[in-house]
């Protein structure tokens, strides 16, 4: 796989227009401040501060590369969801709790409702969509299949992503191991009984070995 | 739920950090387990966010005059993965393998989580066992501080505008020192109910060098110095261990959620010390 590329966006030039000096000389415009600040080029800003418009990001998912404009404020959940069309990751509880957003960055589980699209710059960002290769589907997605690892399935792409990014670093677990190890992922139908076994059965069909 | 609008950098060095962090309207972001949700909440709305997690030099652990000084920027499961921190300081890499869950220890940093100065946080219990002190830097300043003198109530830090924490020092421990974290998990978020962390060291039969410190009691963690005279120079009799720790509570205004009553936070202090130090002591040796 290529190596994501480096956003431009923390090598602006700088203006010598400061934040402030832009922020005093559109107080007086009051309902105009909105707008100004959006219609504000990233460029105009201090050392690198960008916003609080649009910017231009590049985000590297699933090996492809997406350039697109964002606030800064905006999640990288939101922007894979509602920019990238990448509706896998679900938004449940939309902070931090749940685990139904659940991505890898740089292999690691993350919560993508609470990682801002603009700090996944240049980070390699796989998500449930980038886990079958064609129509196959990945080990963990078979084994929760054979399994009944889901009832309503909401939780489901957040409950695969993440039992990856764990059995890549425990090849061997136990159920309890997945109890502990997925505690950071919540199932409202109570399918966890499935769940530990889909994910010990998966460990064992990928031998053990990181897949 | 969407945050209030921000303008954003990400520095590569502290120092531009510190002078983007001078504008009063800034907040600094390390992992965002906290502050992200708190500003989709609209109980946190900075007009700007100072991103720190490109900056490398907050991201290292070293050893240096007995000592391990962990970069603000390192993540609970960098702690809790490092073999120079579970040989060197075993308490710490087990009380970071508590905190939350996989994504948040993937995410969430050792600084972040003591300038948010949550009563639930894990860390407290640990360093204030192992008296840990906390490097902080200003705009042209720099102190060094005990935890104990960092933390002022709940989600409350002696921390000044635009300073940061870029350290925190916990000793190296002896081989020979039994430690142990224990805590009662409030099972959705993970968040400590009660949490209690023992270190001590035992010679000739007898317990010396006692440190305990809790968190999820109070609004803040604490070392529970009565606990550790009472324990000093016992054996370490069951008996013994239960009459020090009955004390933990003393003085404590005890937090009253809706997960646990006072009184029930009271008992489960009592509780998880005398486990973390039944613990602590089966590894001393």
């Amino acid at each position: 796989m290529r190596s994501p590329k480096e956003s431009q966006v923390r090598k602006l030039p700088e203006s010598g227009v400061s934040r402030r000096g832009f922020l005093q000389g559109v107080s007086l415009g009051g309902g105009a401040l909105g707008a100004a600040v959006l219609e504000r080029p990233a460029e105009a800003a201090q050392s690198g501060v960008v916003g609080p418009g649009e910017v231009s990001i590049t985000l590297w998912v699933n090996g492809k590369e997406h350039e697109l404009r964002v606030e800064p404020r905006v999640t990288l959940l939101d922007a894979l969801r509602d920019r990238l069309g990448l509706t896998g990751a679900k938004r449940v509880c939309d902070r931090g709790t749940c685990g139904a957003c659940t991505v890898l960055v740089e292999g690691k589980a993350v919560y993508a409702c609470t990682t801002l699209a603009i700090d996944a710059q240049g980070k390699n960002i796989q998500t449930i969509e980038g886990m079958t290769r064609g129509s196959e589907l990945h080990p963990v997605m078979k084994a929760f299949v054979n399994n009944d690892a889901q009832q309503c399935g909401f939780c489901t792409p957040g409950f695969v992503v993440a039992a990856k990014a764990f059995i890549d670093e425990h090849p061997n677990p136990t159920e309890e191991d997945v109890m502990n190890g997925l505690g950071g992922n919540l199932c409202r139908c109570g399918t966890y009984i499935g769940i530990r076994k889909a994910v010990v059965e998966a460990a064992k069909a990928m031998g053990g070995r990181n897949a | 739920m969407i945050p209030q609008n921000f303008d954003y950098a990400a520095p590569s060095t502290i120092e531009e950090a510190l002078e983007l962090l001078a504008d009063p309207e800034a907040k600094a972001l390390a992992g965002g387990m906290s502050l992200i949700p708190l500003m989709k909440l609209r109980l946190a709305a900075p007009g700007r966010l100072v991103d720190l997690r490109r900056i490398a030099g907050l991201r290292e652990i070293r050893q240096d005059d007995g000592a391990l000084r962990i970069g603000a920027l390192v993540t609970h499961s960098e702690i809790e993965s490092s073999p120079l921190v579970r040989s060197r300081c075993p308490l710490l890499a087990e009380t970071a393998s508590h905190i939350g869950d996989l994504q948040v220890r993937n995410a969430g940093t050792i600084g972040g989580s003591i300038a948010h100065n949550d009563p639930a946080a894990d860390y407290p219990a640990a360093l204030f066992a192992l008296e840990a002190k906390v490097k902080v830097a200003g705009k042209g300043t720099e102190r060094t501080l005990p935890l104990e003198e960092l933390v002022v109530d709940a989600m409350v830090t002696a921390l000044e505008p635009g300073e940061l924490i870029t350290e925190v020092i916990v000793p190296v421990e002896a081989a020979s020192t039994g430690t142990s974290y224990q805590k009662m998990r409030q099972p959705a978020s993970g968040f400590a109910i009660v949490g209690v962390a023992a270190r001590l060291e035992k010679s000739n039969g007898r317990i010396g060098s006692v440190r305990v410190g809790v968190t999820g009691l109070g609004p803040s963690g604490f070392r529970a110095r009565r606990v550790e005279e009472l324990l000093d120079g016992t054996a370490g009799s069951d008996g013994e261990i239960r009459e020090a720790a009955a004390v933990v509570a003393e003085g404590v205004e005890a937090n009253a959620d809706l997960h646990a009553s006072a009184d029930y936070r009271r008992h489960l202090a009592q509780v998880f010390t005398v486990r973390a130090i039944r613990a602590a002591l089966a590894r001393a040796s």
